[in-house]
């Protein structure tokens, strides 16, 4: 494409705009890590923790979305039943939590496979339907087995434990610590897919999949491990969310669970790889401000997601992004 | 004479065959209203559930507040919630006409929420009683099972509704237009047909459905903020099952999932608030497309 001439300067090295972005990538990985160590001298930590345990489950639920342009309305699923394993074995089981919580993402990034294998036979909005109605058999499925969930009451005061049997995670800061690493893991894992060959593949067949499939590439298998890596990540933030929360209940699996990393997401900016993270912070503080309007947050919510669409599709990373003509 | 069947009595087969049949209709009415607003729109309606909600609260609201009787509500709510339908296609959803389908599902997913939240707000999250109409209260012993005049109306008027739909979409001018839109719209539009404003009233009138059947619900579940919501899901299984294709499919799917639903509720009774998404999952692995779905 030509370049009006007068405004490029003949120095500007030509580089390639994927390793441009790399270079920037690094450079907010880096202040992101920055950002999680001092943060807690600011915020209360157990907020912290809890928009890091959101920002993983809108990530999670944007992975899917933004970047192989699948629509999930069932992420509350893999979130809950994590939630629910991981509450349950450590409470029960008396295991360590990094173990509860690997408990709770297996058990999660499985249900992901049946429930992917079933719904990626469908595209766009029965896609859409069909992920709901799965999660919802997952609810009732909550609702039925209080032996397991305990009903309406949740599984209440699950131990935090004590990280691989040496640290007290009863502390705050230990536990938040234990987060942010698994947070900026998870991150990392994340941006390494999206940057990844397969990454490359996903959103080819996002964008078209009947030339995707032409050149040869299975666009269903990557569409499953997409769906499989999805519900890992929302699973691991879901088992994540019990031990700190040391509750696991009904809310967590309800379809309203999945509405929420949706306008996180949406907040934040779809098909990028920071945009969960801010949507996430913006609507976790909302909440907390809020928590005194009771159920009009529904209300809130609700027209936020309206004003999205309206005006705001990109979001707010999106935007920005724009401005910059970078991806981020 | 014979009472039990397989060691259930006929009695309580019969009861849960027409609970079934009654949820199979409901199933039905929101199935064909989403149905015939994707057919034109090309979204899925994620608000349905809460404008059926609406419509249930629009007859307790009337006869709460301005003593307006259950045969004027069903008359009077779906043209209430119908208008606000068509002013939520003015204003909102032709804004997002040309951008891919998923934006419809979250934008109407976002009024869901505010429609839910703001009944929850005024009215709480219990449920509210909503009596049965004097002229209906009673019921028959029709020997084998007593019949409540109430639910046997349901019955009739829901069935009667989607045959009278039916018949306007596939036999009468007006739907042979608005078939002729779905196929092609710029088409159409050419011929001079008002293209915009069918769109509206198209959605109006799906809307207008939904509320229809959130007042004949009224009397039989309790009036409550969620009572849309847990519905639609099942619906969307529904819709997953039958396809979105034919308007008879659709009414048939409703019925026949109601009726097996309440069968399952007879015979394995832990399996009965899932074995409509059992069956999804099953069509899907079969028929990816629906019963009644054209491949895409």
């Amino acid at each position: 494409m030509a370049e009006p001439l007068s405004i490029t300067p003949d120095f500007v090295p030509v580089v390639p705009a994927e390793r441009d972005d790399k270079a920037l990538h690094r450079v907010i990985f880096i202040v992101l890590a920055l950002a999680i160590c001092v943060a807690p001298a600011f915020i209360y930590p157990v907020f912290l923790m809890k928009v890091l345990c959101f920002a993983l489950f809108a990530s999670a639920f944007n992975l899917l979305f933004g970047y192989a342009g699948l629509l999930s309305f069932g992420h509350a699923a893999f979130f809950g039943l994590a939630s629910y394993v991981s509450a349950y074995t450590a409470k029960f089981w008396g295991i360590t939590p990094e173990l509860a919580i690997l408990a709770g993402t297996a058990a999660g990034a499985l249900l992901g496979l049946a429930f992917g294998a079933i719904a990626i036979r469908r595209q766009g909005i029965y896609f859409a339907m069909i992920t709901l109605a799965l999660a919802q058999m997952v609810y009732f499925f909550s609702v039925q087995r209080p032996d397991f969930t305990n009903g309406e009451d949740g599984i209440q005061a699950v131990p935090r434990g004590h990280l691989f049997g040496l640290f007290d995670l009863s502390n705050d800061m230990t536990l938040y610590w234990t987060v942010a690493a698994i947070f900026m893991g998870a991150m990392l894992l994340i941006h390494r897919f999206v940057h990844s060959p397969y990454g490359q593949v996903l959103q080819a067949v996002r964008d078209n999949e009947r030339r995707a499939v032409s050149l040869g590439y299975r666009a269903q298998r990557y569409k499953l491990m997409a769906f499989v890596m999805s519900a890992a990540i929302a699973s691991l933030a879901g088992a994540t969310k019990a031990i700190v929360f040391q509750v696991a209940t009904l809310v967590d699996v309800h379809w309203s669970m999945s509405g929420e990393p949706i306008l996180m997401a949406l907040v934040g900016g779809v098909g990028t790889i920071f945009g969960p993270l801010v949507g996430a912070a913006v609507m976790t503080t909302l909440q907390n401000y809020l928590v005194s309007a009771g159920s009009w947050i529904t209300v809130i919510q609700g027209v936020i997601f309206v004003l999205c669409v309206l005006t705001f599709r990109a979001g707010i990373v999106g935007t920005i992004a724009d401005r910059l003509k970078r991806n981020l | 004479m014979l009472t039990d069947l397989i060691g259930i009595p006929i009695q309580a087969l019969a009861g849960q065959l027409l609970l079934g049949l009654i949820n199979g209709s409901f199933y039905a009415m929101l199935s064909l209203g989403l149905a015939i607003i994707f057919g034109l729109l090309h979204i899925i309606n994620f608000a349905h559930g809460a404008q059926y909600t609406m419509g249930a609260f629009a007859a307790w609201m009337g006869m709460t507040y301005a003593g307006i009787d259950y045969w004027w509500a069903l008359l009077l709510a779906p043209l209430v919630v119908g208008l606000i339908g068509v002013a939520i296609e003015r204003l909102l959803l032709v804004r997002i006409r040309n951008l891919p389908a998923l934006y419809g599902l979250l934008l109407t997913f976002g009024l869901a929420l505010i429609i839910q939240g703001l009944f929850r707000n005024y009215f709480g999250a219990s449920g509210l009683r909503y009596p049965i109409p004097a002229a209906l209260s009673s019921g028959t012993n029709l020997g084998f099972m007593f019949l409540p005049h109430y639910r046997a109306w349901v019955l009739f008027v829901s069935l009667a509704v989607c045959l009278v739909t039916w018949f306007l979409i596939e036999r009468t001018t007006i739907g042979s237009t608005l078939r002729a839109a779905q196929e092609n719209p710029n088409l159409v539009e050419a011929f001079g047909i008002n293209v915009p404003r069918l769109i509206t009233i198209t959605y109006g009138a799906g809307v207008a459905l939904a509320a229809f059947a959130g007042v004949l619900a009224a009397p039989i579940y309790s009036v409550q903020p969620q009572m849309g919501a847990d519905l639609l899901i099942v619906v969307f299984a529904v819709v997953v099952i039958g396809g979105m294709g034919s308007i008879l499919g659709s009414v048939v799917t409703g019925l026949c999932l109601g009726l097996v639903e309440g069968l399952t509720k007879v015979f394995y009774p832990e399996a009965s608030s899932v074995v409509i998404f059992f069956i999804m999952i099953l069509v899907l692995m079969v028929k990816p497309e629906g019963l009644f779905g054209r491949a895409s």
